[in-house]
């Protein structure tokens, strides 16, 4: 089996199997994967996507987005948005023309901006859309000003807390601080039900596996070619007539309709969004993410993510005092000890050091990725 | 008969002059049974000028006035009773022999009106003063003699504008009174300006021709006088707020800007400096609060730069030239401070005294100055001009600028980088940590209390410009003031949202932040 293959092919079997542990195992059976465990490996999955979204950019184009979270969380509402309408006359307040958060604000019309999400195809449609418009906006002005580096990381995190403070306004109208909970059901499949939890984590594993693909196309591109470069050194990509600002607005576009993707998968399985997912340690954690499993390898991003989140759910359930001085320890190891990741533990290639990086321990004032 | 009539009138007017000479005898109308006596009592001891008005009408206010079985009245005090007449001590009467002076709402109403006619007249100017203000904002047409005595008897200059702008605002509340005397009243009121001028005149708009068009007049006068303190009051906020800023961000000012490096754990170090305050004022105990707060500083520049250098020599030495590597592992390094603080201190917010001379307010003009606020600007100030000092006027400061300058030729000077870029830290984060010494004293001293600064720290260091101490100060004072000029239009979220945009957007025009440090390299 060629390489390529390596990552999807397991990704699609680990769903299926867990699947037919769902469907087809008893419930007493210890083989048994109960509905907790497929919603909580849909989760992972859906991290995943995020991570392999921002490693694209940060792994090999040397944008180290704090703001990634941002992204995942619009794509996250849009969906939420469409939940919101597909509970129709059945909410707390019985209103099919509104959400129970706007009849408690006592509003009388559904804003403009909730036109459409009716629909689950224009959901569908925007869940992308709306974060890679967003990303094209803020990309646009950011990289031909040339800001880079730890600036550029920065404004971003500064873009994911302005909108976290913005989508708290009750105002906004995507139901402030509680954000949109008690979803019923998507296509009319009911969202409570394991078949609809099954063929969401599906749905997710196959979306990461063709989301790996993709990714694994365009860094191995011609493309991806010069986002390396870009990553390495980008004066010198500019001197040689390439223009380091399109490639990185098109990669920057892509992975925010990527994480977008991502999040509104995540909405339909965790039956919650908040503006709590805009928060800046959730992209920062992200990062983390990526940083553990293997910056510039994209099965490292997958595994990072999953591996970290597994850690996680076991830690905060079992030692919920240990997790944070675990997590800190984890992220202060690896960035000393494992600079590759754990992917670089199986033999995985990456780049070598460069050596300017030996001299006199580096030189703080150069802010390259 | 004529001798009988003539009798009966001698005996009426007889009766009436000694029904008129009691009634003048306030004292004994506090002393007679019936509530309107001892309220008309009340009325007449008020306007009589007599120097023991106060006293008694204050000692009937308090409770503290009785009469003996003779309606001699007597004031109790914690050494013994006093004549109310003399204010001389009887030592000769027993509580046992005495009996209160009752009162009711409404002679408790005449005591609070003749209280404060009476205190027009206190020795204490302060006192007078007080009294004219609320007589001010009483604007009560009933107060007018009491003012025009008080005005003739005033002699500082000050006070007596008070009371003629007292007797001008209870002039124009009453329904009577002359045209002329109506406009002069609004001039009076329309120059002392403030809130209470604005509801004397309010009512007056709908009167007729002459006072109502003055009126309104007067009301835009000081409605733009009103807006002006406002606009300052809100830029004293602003540099206030501009200064928790600047305290929060020099530390990272210094390890960012002068290293490069991106700290993280900076607000941790901000944190650890507010729990130093804590640990020092429990250590003192109660009796020392102002002083723990003062030993605070330096505890705290000890405790934040000895973990700083503690954490350059251990950890972010191995990163340079990895910026974003130094950015995961200090955030690591703040999750382990966080929850390490937690786990010694718990969860709960810790209570920080504030010490007596930071607390409290006072006026200038329409502006109110809160002290611990005031406070912390002068800190502010202190901590810049002393970084300054060390940066320009030590030879650590001069190594540091070297090395930030050219860090291979330095050290072919002979300078021991490592050495100094583990110095350069520690300065940073103690500096973090005094800023937490004053955080103390307006936040809650949580294990979060870094991370709600972190972000606005950044944010200011990259305006102003990374590597310049003045940008820094200047960042942080924009910011601040445009935060708190925005907030009265947008509120205090829409406000913040929309300086966060401002300097997105600013950083796209100017990506080297207000103050570029020059370099010949094509990144920098």
């Amino acid at each position: 089996m060629k390489t390529v293959w390596i990552v999807p092919a397991s990704l699609i079997g680990v769903a299926a199997l867990l699947a037919v542990m769902n469907t087809a195992v008893a419930a007493g059976s210890p083989l048994h994967a109960s509905p907790y465990m497929i919603t909580l490996a849909g989760k992972y999955l859906c991290y995943a996507i995020l991570a392999l979204s921002l490693d694209l950019v940060w792994g090999y184009a040397g944008i180290l987005s704090l703001g990634h979270g941002a992204f995942f969380a619009l794509g996250g509402y849009t969906m939420g948005m469409y939940l919101m309408r597909e509970i129709g006359a059945r909410g707390v307040y019985g209103n099919a023309q509104l959400p129970d958060f706007m009849v408690f604000l006592g509003w009388h019309e559904l804003p403009w901006y909730w036109s459409g999400f009716d629909h689950f195809a224009f959901a569908a449609l925007m869940a992308p859309l709306v974060p890679a418009l967003l990303a094209l906006a803020f990309g646009w002005f950011a990289f031909r000003a040339r800001v880079s580096g730890v600036y550029l990381s920065i404004i971003t995190q500064a873009m994911t807390y302005a909108l976290m403070l913005a989508f708290f306004r009750n105002d906004m109208g995507f139901g402030g601080n509680n954000g949109m909970t008690d979803f019923k059901d998507v296509l009319g499949l009911p969202l409570q039900a394991d078949s609809t939890r099954v063929l969401l984590m599906a749905l997710s594993a196959l979306v990461l596996a063709a989301a790996y693909a993709l990714c694994r196309a365009i860094v191995r591109s011609r493309f991806g070619k010069v986002l390396i470069a870009i990553r390495e050194a980008e004066p010198r990509t500019r001197f040689l007539a390439y223009r380091p600002e399109v490639y990185k607005l098109v990669v920057w576009v892509l992975a925010a309709a990527m994480a977008g993707i991502g999040g509104a998968l995540y909405v339909g399985q965790v039956g919650i969004i908040n503006p709590s997912e805009f928060a800046p340690a959730n992209s920062i954690e992200a990062a983390i993410w990526v940083a553990i499993g293997g910056r510039g390898t994209l099965s490292g991003a997958i595994l990072g993510a999953v591996l970290i989140n597994l850690g996680k759910t076991w830690f905060t359930s079992a030692l919920p005092e240990v997790w944070l001085y675990a997590l800190g320890a984890l992220f202060i190891l690896t960035t000393l000890f494992l600079p590759r990741g754990i992917i670089s533990l199986f033999g995985w290639r990456s780049r070598p050091r460069r050596p300017s990086e030996r001299v006199l321990g580096g030189a703080p004032r150069e802010v390259t990725g | 008969m004529s001798r009988t009539l003539a009798l009966v009138f001698g005996l009426l007017i007889a009766l009436s002059a000694t029904l008129r000479a009691s009634a003048q005898d306030a004292y004994a109308l506090l002393a007679s049974p019936g509530f309107d006596n001892i309220r008309q009592g009340i009325e007449e001891l008020g306007h009589s000028g007599n120097p023991r008005a106060l006293p008694v009408i204050s000692a009937l206010h308090d409770g503290e006035l009785y009469q003996d079985a003779g309606h001699a009245l007597f004031i109790q005090t914690p050494s013994g009773f006093l004549d109310a007449r003399t204010g001389e001590t009887r030592a000769d009467v027993s509580a046992d022999a005495l009996k209160k002076i009752r009162v009711n709402n409404r002679v408790r109403e005449a005591i609070d009106e003749a209280l404060g006619a009476l205190r027009l007249f206190a020795l204490d100017p302060a006192q007078r003063r007080a009294a004219a203000n609320a007589a001010f904002r009483a604007h009560d047409p009933s107060a007018i003699p009491a003012l025009d005595r008080a005005i003739a008897a005033e002699t500082n200059p000050k006070i007596r504008r008070d009371l003629t702008a007292a007797r001008a605002a209870a002039l124009l509340s009453a329904t009577e009174g002359s045209v002329q005397d109506k406009l002069a009243a609004i001039a009076t009121v329309a120059t002392g300006g403030g809130a209470h001028s604005r509801v004397v005149l309010e009512p007056l708009q709908q009167q007729a021709e002459p006072v109502g068009t003055a009126a309104v007049a007067a009301l835009r006068s000081i409605d733009r006088q009103l807006q002006f303190w406002r606009v300052i009051q809100s830029i004293y906020y602003g540099i206030s707020l501009g200064s928790v800023l600047l305290l929060a961000a020099t530390g990272l000012a210094v390890t960012f800007g002068v290293m490069g490096v991106i700290n993280m754990a900076h607000g941790e170090m901000v944190m650890l400096g507010a729990y130093t305050t804590f640990v020092v004022q429990q250590a003192l105990g109660p009796a020392w609060v102002g002083l723990g707060v003062l030993l605070a500083v330096p505890a705290a520049f000890v405790v934040s730069g000895g973990l700083g250098i503690a954490i350059e020599r251990t950890l972010i030495r191995w990163l340079y030239g990895r910026p974003l590597e130094t950015l995961l592992a200090t955030w690591g390094l703040s999750l382990v401070l966080q929850q390490a603080v937690r786990s010694l201190f718990g969860p709960d917010n810790r209570p920080v005294q504030p010490p007596v001379w930071m607390s409290g307010d006072f006026q200038l003009g329409g502006l109110t100055l809160t002290l611990n606020r005031l406070a912390i600007i002068v800190f502010a100030a202190l901590v810049l001009a002393a970084l300054m000092a060390v940066l320009r006027l030590t030879p650590l400061g001069l190594q540091m600028r070297a090395v930030t300058q050219h860090r291979l030729m330095a050290a072919a000077m002979g300078i021991a980088t490592p050495w100094i870029d583990a110095l350069t830290f520690g300065l940073g984060s103690g500096v973090a940590g005094m800023a937490g010494v004053a955080l103390s004293q307006i936040d809650n001293v949580s294990p979060n209390l870094g991370q709600s600064y972190i972000i606005d720290s950044f944010m200011v260091v990259v305006f102003g410009g990374v590597g310049n101490l003045w940008g820094t100060a200047l960042a942080a004072l924009t910011l601040g003031i445009v935060n708190k000029l925005l907030e009265p239009f947008a509120g205090a979220v829409l406000g913040k949202i929309l300086v966060l945009i401002m300097l997105i957007l600013f950083i796209q025009r100017k990506p080297r932040g207000l103050f570029p440090l020059r370099s010949r390299a094509a990144e920098a």
